[in-house]
């Protein structure tokens, strides 16, 4: 049953990758990328899990827990210091 | 093989098989919301299912093939520091979101932070006049 479920969620995580991938490629905004690239650090993560539960061992444990530690860092970096490049209406 | 220990493996393996299924299927629907979603807000609002729903679900099935009890605690320790980060980010994205403009206004139900800027751009108008003389 295992091989089963490895191989269904190997599928559905491969399409969710290239899906945040091609979110990543087109995005019209800096934010829609990063939130993107979030999401795609949420995937890895979750062949990190499926890989530990399937194979049955403990390998990933610490850089799972590292990442949901650390990995907010990025986007909080790039979220603070995004600029609006656009033309907008100056009133002054 | 005791009969009844093997049951008890087929329901764990059934329910952590399940677990694993769901929660690969919300990094699906987050990719989905992703794409087709029209603005930044609400593909903030896909992004979110696999952050924290599909990360409980998979590390339930990681410590239900496991089963050892010692995991359980680094496993919940993962998991409340998702919960604690993952609003911390979102909260930064959508607010630079919002000072950029990356949003379509006419799908808002309620905006309560634009009394908030409104009122810090006329403190600052006000203080310009004050610097640079009566008008």
């Amino acid at each position: 049953m295992m091989e089963i479920v490895l191989i269904v969620t190997a599928v559905i995580l491969s399409l969710a990758a290239a899906g945040a991938i091609i979110r990543i490629a087109i995005g019209p905004s800096l934010l829609d990328r990063v939130l993107a690239s979030d999401v795609l650090l949420a995937i890895i993560g979750a062949t990190l899990c499926i890989d530990m539960a399937v194979n049955r061992h403990l390998n990933n444990l610490m850089l799972l827990v590292a990442l949901s530690i650390i990995g907010f860092i990025g986007s909080v970096t790039v979220a603070r210091f995004v600029a609006d490049r656009r033309e907008q209406p100056h009133e002054s | 093989m005791n009969p009844e220990v093997s049951g008890v493996d087929t329901v764990i393996d059934t329910v952590s098989a399940v677990f694993m299924v769901v929660g690969a299927l919300m990094s699906l629907g987050a990719a989905v919301g992703l794409l087709r979603f029209p603005d930044l807000m609400s593909r903030m609002h896909a992004a979110t299912k696999p952050q924290v729903l599909g990360l409980f679900l998979l590390l339930a099935s990681v410590g239900l093939q496991l089963g050892t009890w010692w995991v359980w605690p680094v496993l919940l320790v993962a998991w409340i520091f998702q919960l604690l980060t993952v609003p911390v980010s979102a909260h930064m994205v959508g607010r630079a979101g919002y000072r950029t403009k990356h949003l379509h206004k006419e799908l808002l139900t309620t905006d309560e932070l634009e009394a908030v800027v409104q009122k810090a751009a006329d403190k600052r108008d006000a203080d310009d006049d004050e610097t640079s003389g009566p008008a």
